[in-house]
């Protein structure tokens, strides 16, 4: 267990990145609970293992963690259904969309045009298969570099780009106009 | 018209800023004389301003982001405290640690500990998406936030007169306890100013991996206040604090 020092350089270096392992395993598990629960888990083994963190990004480090676990979350749920509302849980994300209420946001008729928008990217994203779908999590919303996607993933970078290129021509498919998308069609049989 | 298949990885990359100086070169030439390849980089550069638009991004949410921070494993504490969790096993933790919150106070943890989770309690409230829970330059909107949440009620005086303009507040974990975290800004820094109720305890100023921390009692409450700002501007603070909530 990694001792006082160790504890606090984990939360200066770590911690910060909590909203993209966050983000990352909400686009891999497509479930909000299942993803609190593998973001704690990820946590608590990046923090066990911290002592074999060798510099570089803490970011990918983290992330290829999180990766790791979703995987092993997926597996072991394969098969199984579970699914296991708390109140508790539901009570936080009321709370949480109470206080989000106290911003001062957009109008009403912008904040139902934005939120259809935002809406319909999100499930484009989570529709696309794996590996492709986190490779372009890890690029567009993370803004990591190839090489730390392709450390994340465990893959060349040849890999990490057609893989990102796969996915954002099935994004473009779904979410831009259908007008512009006969080029695309004809040449994603190739 | 098509775009040519084997220029597609190479506009991504180009997109991406990832390519080097000749492949760059390369690919914008190719593009300024083949169409297709010019239709296949604006759509590129469509779906991915899509893809990046606000609010796509999932943050963790509050509570996740608290029980993280809270985890007993990650709080330097007394090491014969951290066996009793142990032992407890994870599941009595969540409920040791909310009893605690309750009962209060009845175990503090040492000094150092404390000053070590004040600092990191800052450091984790500048990420973006963590510094304050309710956001509003008005101390009538922050102070009945807190009510229902704790159940104490911290003075939060209106400072933007003198310097420390109010931005919000929300609730943080200080010694394994829910406790609120006023936030003022003095420029561009950041001011985190934490309370919680105990027993009077006289004036500590310290500075703490580069940041400057200053804690006082006031009226049954202990207030610490956490920031990059220079030691003699975190004193003002507390000096303008201490007269307005007098």
């Amino acid at each position: 267990m990694p001792g006082a020092d160790q504890t606090y350089e984990f939360r200066r270096l770590i911690l910060p990145h909590l909203d993209g392992a966050y983000n990352l395993a909400r686009y891999l598990m497509r479930d909000p609970h299942l993803s609190e629960d593998v973001v704690q888990d990820a946590v608590l083994r990046a923090f066990r293992s911290f002592g074999q963190y060798r510099g570089g990004s803490p970011r990918a480090w983290l992330f290829t963690i999180v990766r790791n676990c979703c995987r092993t979350a997926q597996a072991g749920r394969a098969g199984k259904v579970s699914l296991v509302i708390t109140e508790s849980a539901l009570s936080d994300e009321a709370a949480a969309e109470l206080s989000h209420k106290a911003d001062p946001g957009p109008t009403p008729e912008e904040e139902v045009f934005r939120k259809a928008d935002v809406d319909r990217v999100r499930s484009a994203i989570e529709a696309i298969p794996e590996p492709f779908r986190e490779t372009v999590v890890l690029r567009d919303l993370e803004d990591l570099s190839y090489a730390e996607i392709a450390e994340v993933a465990g893959v060349p970078i040849g890999t990490v780009m057609s893989r990102l290129s796969r996915a954002r021509a099935m994004l473009a498919k779904e979410l831009l106009p259908a007008a512009e998308a006969d080029g695309e069609q004809s040449r994603s049989v190739k | 018209m098509p775009a040519c298949v084997d220029q597609e990885m190479l506009l991504g990359g180009l997109v991406d800023g990832e390519l080097d100086a000749a492949n760059t070169a390369i690919v914008e030439a190719h593009v300024a004389r083949c169409e297709g390849c010019r239709e296949e980089l604006d759509r590129l550069q469509a779906v991915r301003n899509l893809i990046r638009s606000d609010g796509v991004r999932h943050a963790a949410p509050d509570a996740l982001a608290r029980k993280i921070a809270a985890m007993p494993e990650l709080t330097p504490k007394a090491a014969n405290e951290n066996r009793v969790l142990r032992w407890l096993g994870p599941g009595a933790v969540g409920a040791l640690a909310a009893s605690l919150a309750m009962v209060s106070f009845v175990t503090p943890a040492t000094t150092a500990a404390v000053d070590q989770e004040l600092v990191s309690s800052h450091v984790r409230s500048l990420q973006p998406g963590h510094l304050t829970d309710v956001q509003t330059t008005n101390q009538h909107i922050v102070k009945p936030w807190f009510n229902g949440r704790i159940d104490f009620a911290p003075p939060v005086p209106e400072l933007a007169a003198q310097g420390f303009p109010l931005v919000g507040g929300r609730l943080d974990s200080i010694d394994g306890k829910t406790v609120p975290a006023i936030v003022y800004k003095r420029r561009l820094h950041t001011v985190n100013l934490f309370v919680w109720p105990t027993k009077e305890g006289g004036d500590r100023a310290f500075v703490k991996e580069g940041f400057a921390v200053r804690e006082w009692s006031s009226n049954g409450l202990r207030f610490a206040a956490v920031s990059d700002i220079p030691p003699s501007e975190l004193a003002q603070f507390q000096a303008l604090f201490q007269q307005s909530t007098r």
